[in-house]
């Protein structure tokens, strides 16, 4: 029989070591213990220690198991180590009864750690140096302090601390970390800002809401007489109940809100003098039920003497964000071809037929769907002010929904795609295909010649103007 | 009156502040002072430090700048036609707190969230310099700005660069609710300025030909926050905003927070108790929704009313309406119908994939896995387990809705 005793500290180096000479010896051979338990019947040496590897998972389980207070943990992790020799994929079967008390173990103590980097309160202790110094005492279930230190060496790295337990004594000075195991009591000192904590706590409690089983289940009561916040609980519960009995009686005031309204009225014409005064109407368009999903109404944008105006179909997911129009991938492409076709995207009103995104929501992707005709409609009461207002010499019809807006009949676009038609208002349109068209094209070949066709329809814009 | 002491704005301004039910410090980027230089750290998933008799977390230091407020908004105690008692914090006091509460452990950091004053822009940019004084001094706990949606882009993106996460409330869940409450909100604007900040976000994230970043603009996202039960709103046009939120935005949460009674209250409210319950069972359809492949229409179904079920939770309004999906053969059954398995979480799902692979799986396994087999049990098909015709009874439901308490005299 072995009875490997471990320390207080340093004690998940001691039981790796010990584990190493033991790992093959049956577990009811061995009688693990803590070194402040006391001495074990048994004493025989340990044998050598062997390499091995172990998986990974097994390290942070038997890293959180050898804390436990009573000593179980370094048996079960010793357990676990001598059948994973034989069934390596042991950890992942939680259904194993051995299994499924570690990981329960292991649970506890990542709950006693939680709740120690949660629930530890430092004051304040008087100091020459430059660095400020706290102190903190706390109470843990299990063996935890060293598994702990390392989150407040993190957290606190510009002042001196210590955290002490009744079993041991961490101290940070200076930017080193100590730890001595050493008894210690509970003491007395309190800090000036534990009032102030404990007004912002009875504060931002809402006494409307009183869930006392709730607060309990995560902040049990074996807590409380370390937290300074927690000696308000009993008024605040005992005076929940009135405190909203005298809201609910205060006479309210009178209504100010409005009556509801499906709709802003909307007054379409009454200020059509200027693009931006027929941009800031559109905004609170309802026209069509598609204002109610999309993000924002996205206008038209562009000099207002522009000689070219652009029409695609509506704007896409970027845009919709954006609140501009042809900033998404179908943009940016247009962007790259108009240059080559000697177009200045800047000297062009761009904008579309239809001013709000539609699209269908798929998990957190929304996809982009073809406006329909009513919805068409609806949106040329804007497009009708955007060509008034701009009044461009040629318009650029780009896909088959812009070119039904303008022309009434969207049909054979690709018949009809780099001819010239008139508009209802007998402007000339260049007919062509919507740049999205190319990017849904697989085959890059006929995408390449699609696009250089898109360049070619595109080109004949500046020889329309001088016609 | 005399002149407030910090005690009294703290008060006044942390009571103002509750209704904001966020009080997340979870998912930001890692940061830590073991070098000595600096106050504070971030973990993976946040700590509350403590649980005010609410059940709710504190984990942040949740404040009002100030309690002063141009707008009319009637579900807000801070509204301009309220009497509430005003009180505005210093720059220097917020980063004050902030850090001697920090110092002490009480907090993961700061949630600032403001009244307007002056303008928007104003108002933001004072919020903006106490992140930013912060950050400027070494802090590198948690932040949360509340950011006003009119406040210019410059000021977004300041305010991005400082704090961890950002959130505009969308406060009502529809359009004509904003309007009829809120009469100075507008929910376009509020939805550009969420599309504005998700753009933001995505123009930081990229990296430049050498693989830099310019900086990371609110690691922690963006979240918004829905009130329920002031308006008439049913849960089917409130989780149908939420997913539209989530999916426009990318949210990392859409937070439902029960309308309760405010002091000085306007009389179009209900000062009826919050409907916790209800505000209980939107979170559950949330969940159901975001991470167990459910849709809408198999949560809120139109016999109901466009509402949730308050005696189950949805996951089990849903399995006791589509009964012949069941039994689910535990030792076999694929992912996706595991997920609906009334008691099985997404934890628990995965243990049972890797379990099974070792051999058949009984109720008892389950149980240790952690999974509630007692909501499974009529669900399933286990190791010597048959539902038999308890799925099928019609008084099934009902051994699953706990029975009213009576009042007590």
């Amino acid at each position: 029989m072995f009875a490997p005793r471990l320390p207080r500290l340093g004690t998940g180096t001691a039981w790796r070591d010990a584990a190493r000479r033991l790992a093959h010896v049956p577990p009811s051979e061995v009688d693990w213990g803590w070194e402040d338990a006391g001495p074990s019947m048994f004493d025989a040496p340990l044998p050598e220690p062997r390499d091995f590897s172990v998986p990974k998972p097994f390290v942070s389980l038997a890293k959180l198991l050898v804390s436990e207070r009573s000593g179980r943990g370094f048996t079960l992790a010793h357990t676990l180590l001598h059948r994973l020799a034989r069934e390596r994929a042991l950890l992942s079967n939680r259904a194993d009864p051995q299994v499924a008390e570690a990981e329960r173990i292991a649970k506890e103590i990542r709950r006693d750690l939680h709740k120690m980097h949660a629930f530890v309160r430092f004051r304040e202790m008087p100091g020459q140096g430059a660095r400020r110094r706290f102190a903190a005492w706390f109470e843990p279930d299990h063996r935890i302090e060293e598994a702990v230190a390392d989150f407040f060496v993190n957290r606190f790295g510009d002042m001196d601390w210590a955290i002490v337990t009744p079993e041991v004594t961490t101290t940070f000075e200076d930017g080193t970390l100590s730890q001595r195991a050493v008894p210690a009591t509970r003491p007395d000192d309190g800090d000036p800002l534990e009032e102030l904590w404990t007004t912002y706590y009875s504060n931002i409690f809402n006494p409307a809401r009183l869930k006392v089983d709730a607060m309990r289940a995560e902040m049990p009561r074996k807590y409380w007489r370390n937290l300074p916040e927690a000696r308000a609980i009993p008024s605040l519960i005992a005076g929940a109940r009135g405190r909203v009995a005298s809201m609910q009686a205060a006479a309210p005031r009178p209504a100010r809100a409005r009556p509801e309204e499906d709709a802003m009225p909307m007054d379409l014409f009454a200020n059509a003098g200027s693009l931006d005064e027929v941009r800031s109407a559109a905004r609170g368009c309802t026209l069509c039920p598609l204002y109610a999903d999309a993000t924002q109404t996205v206008f038209g944008e562009g000099p207002q003497d522009a000689p070219v105006m652009i029409v695609g179909e509506q704007p896409g997911d970027r845009e919709d964000l954006a609140g501009r129009p042809f900033v998404g991938p179908a943009g940016q492409l247009f962007d790259e071809v108009a240059v080559k076709a000697g177009l200045d995207r800047g000297k062009c009103y761009v904008t579309n037929s239809v001013k709000h995104f539609k699209f269908v929501q798929k998990g957190k992707r929304r996809i982009h769907q073809k406006p329909n005709a009513g919805e068409v409609r609806a949106c040329t009461t804007w497009l009708e002010q955007e060509l008034t207002l701009v009044d461009p010499k040629v318009v650029v019809a780009m896909g088959a929904t812009a070119l039904h807006a303008l022309t009434g009949a969207g049909q054979g676009i690709l018949k009809r795609r780099g001819t010239v038609e008139r508009t209802h208002d007998g402007r000339p349109v260049l007919i062509t295909v919507h740049p999205s068209y190319l990017l849904r094209l697989p085959d890059p070949e006929l995408r390449a010649a699609e696009t250089e066709r898109f360049r070619a329809d595109l080109a004949r814009v500046p020889e329309l103007l001088d016609s | 009156m005399g002149k407030m002491t910090i005690q009294d704005k703290l008060a006044l301004l942390s009571d103002a502040a509750k209704y904001d039910a966020s009080c997340a410090s979870s998912g930001t980027a890692k940061r830590g002072s073991r070098d000595g230089k600096g106050l504070g750290s971030t973990t993976g998933s946040g700590i509350c430090h403590a649980y005010a008799p609410d059940g709710r977390c504190i984990s942040l230091l949740k404040i009002l700048m100030t309690n002063y407020c141009v707008y009319d908004c009637a579900y807000c105690v801070n509204r301009v036609s309220s009497d509430v008692p005003r009180a505005r914090f210093t720059v220097d006091e917020v980063v004050w707190l902030t850090t001697e509460f920090y110092r002490r452990n009480y907090i993961e950091g700061l949630f600032l969230s403001s009244g307007i004053i002056k303008s928007s822009d104003y108002t933001m940019e004072e919020m903006v310099r106490i992140a930013e004084k912060l950050r400027a001094g070494g802090f590198r706990g948690y932040i949360h700005l509340k950011t006003i949606p009119e406040a210019s882009p410059e000021l977004i993106e300041r305010a991005g660069l400082a704090a961890d996460r950002l959130s505009i409330n969308i406060e009502l869940p529809t359009d004509a609710s904003i309007r009829a409450f809120a009469p100075e909100k507008d929910p376009a604007g509020i939805r550009g300025a969420m599309g504005k900040m998700r753009l933001t976000g995505e123009d930081y994230s990229e990296r430049s030909y050498k693989g830099r970043r310019r900086g990371r603009f609110a690691p922690a996202g963006q979240s918004t926050q829905m009130i329920v039960g002031a308006d008439k709103a049913d849960d089917r046009d409130i989780l149908g905003n939420a997913s539209r939120l989530y999916g426009a935005y990318g949210l990392k949460r859409v937070y439902y927070s029960a309308f309760s009674p405010i002091p000085d209250a306007s009389a179009v409210l209900p000062l009826v108790d919050p409907p916790l319950m209800r505000e209980h069972r939107l979170y559950q359809a949330d969940w159901l929704l975001r991470f167990y492949d459910f849709t809408l229409d198999e949560i809120v179904t139109r016999d109901a009313d466009g509402m949730l079920d308050l005696d189950v939770d949805p996951k089990l309004a849903w399995a006791l309406q589509n009964r012949d999906r069941f039994p689910v053969d535990v030792n076999r059954a694929e992912k996706a119908m595991l997920l609906r398995v009334p008691g099985f979480g997404t934890k628990v799902v995965d243990r049972i994939l890797k379990a099974r692979r070792a051999g058949a799986l009984s109720l008892e396994d389950i149980r240790r896995m952690g999974g509630r087999t007692r909501a499974a049990k009529p669900f399933v098909l286990a190791k010597g387990h048959h539902p038999s015709a308890v799925l099928d009874s019609a008084d099934l439901r009902s051994r699953f809705v706990k029975p009213k308490q009576l009042e007590l005299f």
